[in-house]
């Protein structure tokens, strides 16, 4: 296998608020291949946001990392000063937002949040920077790039302003984008316009992709492989086709069971009961014991320990999901 | 956009229209300028004939309609005790009171939007807790005490500057300014400073509170996560965004400027509109004191039209229309 884009191992991310410590992100792993799309897909809250912050290093106090290591083909991010990781950041590492509406900013013309995006990290003319810009959004699918270059976000609607944000993010040719739910604020259709069109895009560049969302349909349609986050770690991670085709963690069971469509025709739609613990006070054992149907006493002892198979397929559960009820 | 400066200028009209006419009766109520007018020794007879000439012996409603066709002669009437166009001594002084005003307005940017960001970029600074106490010490101690304190320390214990008047003046495009000399600016800048004293408070906490919510704002993750300098994304992101209420609350304060230097021109003995209007009230001198009414209204319904245009310029959301009221 080719060296992995990025390697994030055994990452810790706190935040030391008055109420005490909060560890969204606890002992996180993962690696993604170049070109390669990762689905992290979790329930609000579980620490999604947070990982793919830390991975930017744009976590601000009383947040900070921990432990761990984040490896960018094969460089250390963790422990970077902030000049050096804004050197990274827009280069070989790009983020697209959640809400398309928030992420331009309302007083600043497209060309200009365009431009400095390329200057930032290339020294070239306000010309040569326009022409990219032109480019970059004739790339994304946005008609007469030339003219709408001067309009202000405002201007364009929500699917609109999201290309414009993916235009920027690939400005650069990066090895990685991260992706932040970037569709779950825009309506059906246009979802999966973007979907389709950031999956083309990426193949394209060879850019790789860690695609954050608590939609399992759109992972089953986009990702290569999939790491199903609970309450800051990651319980359970494999191929798409393996993990949805035969969950073994009972949460991850659960997530497939509340898709509608996923579910058999005339079975009844499963709930995970219960929700998000509070990540300041965790179970002792495992995170997911108190919701879950599978529980034994070991349970409650301690973590889970990691359970490894081929093509890295990994789980956190001392009592899976046996394959008759899988299915 | 055209449509828009007609119906401000029309309801401009009906604001001095209303001003005017309550001042002027109120300025009726208040006394009988004629007193002010004869020698303490004046006869009844001397008191009678000083009241035709001016004509205070008409009821006040004629009064008032003289007064208006008057106005619409272009004529708005003479000052009781200078015997001059009210108007005309008006805006002699006005130069020295914009001036001042406009000098405090530069302080309270200069001084107050550096003190402002910093505090709201880093609210946990124990710097930014200093700052955040000397604003609120600016917003409640009394200008005239404040006034009289710099007087006290820069003139009087310190002898840097002067404590009062208005340094030598030329005349640059028909103003008269003291603007382009050392003594001008070294005559300025205490009441300047006494002035801007409320309006900086005010922008460091404009600023302040816009620079902290702004940089919590997914724009400014966003520029980061493009690998953007700090001084960009301070200087263009975020200022770009506060600059937007602080333009419009400034703007507007211009006019409280105005009307606030009546306390700082008189506590600096400065030759400004404000302590015309002092005297003028003092001595019940009703067409000085209506003309400076008008005056001041129009100068603030100029501001709000500038300010109006100004926020359009910077906000692209908002566009003028001639339905906006
Ligand atoms: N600045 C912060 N201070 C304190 N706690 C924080 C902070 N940011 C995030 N957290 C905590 O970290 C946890 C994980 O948050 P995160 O935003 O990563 O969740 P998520 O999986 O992205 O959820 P969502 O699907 O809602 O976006 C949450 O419980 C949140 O309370
Ligand atoms: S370890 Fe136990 S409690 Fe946790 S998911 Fe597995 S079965 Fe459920
Ligand atoms: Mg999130």
């Amino acid at each position: 296998m080719a060296e992995p884009v990025l390697a994030v191992d055994n990452l810790a991310t706190h935040f030391f608020t008055r109420d005490g410590v909060v560890k969204s992100v606890d002992g996180v792993s993962f690696t993604v291949a170049p070109g390669e799309v990762l689905g992290l897909v979790g329930e609000s809250g579980s620490g999604k946001s947070v990982t793919g912050f830390s991975i930017m290093g744009l976590i601000d106090p009383p947040g900070r990392i921990v432990s761990g290591s984040i490896r960018l083909k094969g460089e250390e991010l963790v422990g970077r000063t902030e000049a050096e990781m804004r050197a990274v950041r827009g280069r070989s590492l790009a983020m697209i937002f959640q809400d398309p509406m928030m992420t331009l900013n309302p007083v600043l013309r497209i060309d200009t949040q365009m431009m400095e995006a390329v200057q930032a990290h290339e020294k070239v003319s306000d010309k040569a920077a326009r022409d990219r810009a032109v480019q970059a959004l004739a790339q994304v699918g946005i008609p007469s790039p030339e003219e709408r270059l001067s309009a202000y976000p405002h201007q364009f609607s929500g699917g609109m302003r999201q290309r414009v944000a993916i235009a920027i993010a690939l400005i650069h040719r990066p090895a990685l984008i991260i992706a932040d739910e970037p569709t779950t604020a825009l309506d059906v259709t246009i979802q999966s316009q973007i979907l389709a069109e950031v999956q083309k895009l990426c193949a394209e560049s060879g850019t790789a992709l860690v695609w954050i969302t608590h939609d399992l349909a759109v992972v089953a349609g986009l990702a290569d492989r999939v790491a199903v986050m609970y309450a800051g770690r990651i319980v359970e991670q494999g191929l798409v086709d393996h993990v949805l085709d035969r969950p073994l963690h009972p949460y991850t069971h659960g997530l497939i069971g509340s898709v509608p469509g996923e579910a058999m025709p005339g079975k009844r739609l499963m709930q995970i009961p219960g929700s998000t613990p509070s990540l300041g006070r965790l179970p002792p054992g495992c995170a997911f014991e108190p919701r879950c149907s599978r529980a034994v006493e070991t349970c409650r002892a301690g973590a889970p320990p990691l359970a490894q198979g081929s093509q890295g397929r990994a789980y956190r559960c001392i009592n899976p999901v046996p394959a008759e009820e899988a299915a | 956009m055209l449509a828009f400066v007609i119906r401000r200028l029309a309801q401009a009209f009906f604001v001095v229209v209303a001003m005017v006419v309550l001042v002027f009766f109120g300025t009726y109520v208040i006394g009988d300028p004629v007193w002010m007018m004869v020698p303490g020794d004046a006869t009844q007879e001397q008191v009678e004939e000083v009241r035709r000439t001016f004509g205070f012996d008409q009821p006040v409603y004629m009064q008032f309609l003289t007064f208006l066709g008057d106005v619409l002669r272009g004529e708005f009437g003479r000052s009781y005790v200078h015997g001059s166009s009210a108007i005309g001594l008006i805006l002699d002084r006005m130069p020295a009171t914009l001036e001042l005003a406009l000098a405090a307005l530069v302080l309270a940017i200069v001084i107050g939007l550096p003190l402002g960001l910093f505090a709201g970029l880093k609210p946990d600074h124990p710097a930014s807790r200093g700052i955040m106490a000397v604003s609120i010490l600016g917003f409640s101690l009394p200008t005239f005490w404040v006034g009289l304190m710099l007087i006290m320390l820069f003139s009087v214990m310190l002898g840097w500057l002067p404590a009062t008047g208005r340094g030598p003046t030329m005349v640059i495009l028909g103003i008269e300014t003291s603007l382009f000399s050392l003594e001008g600016w070294r005559h300025l800048f205490l009441p300047a400073l006494n002035l801007a004293l409320l309006k900086i408070s005010l922008v460091i906490r404009l600023t302040r509170s816009g620079a902290r919510e702004a940089s919590l704002q997914d724009y400014v993750k966003f520029a980061r996560a493009k690998g953007l300098s700090p001084r960009r994304i301070i200087g263009v992101h975020i200022l770009k965004n506060i600059m937007i209420p602080i333009v419009t609350v400034l703007g507007l304060e211009f006019g409280s400027l105005v009307a606030f230097s009546v306390v700082t021109e008189t506590i600096f003995a400065w030759p400004g509109m404000g302590k015309l209007l002092l005297e003028a009230i003092q001595r019940l001198d009703r067409p000085l004191i209506v003309g400076y009414v008008m005056v001041v209204v129009l100068l603030f319904v100029t501001i709000n039209l500038i300010v109006d245009i100004l926020y359009s310029a910077l906000d692209p959301r908002v566009r003028l229309t001639g339905s906006q009221s």
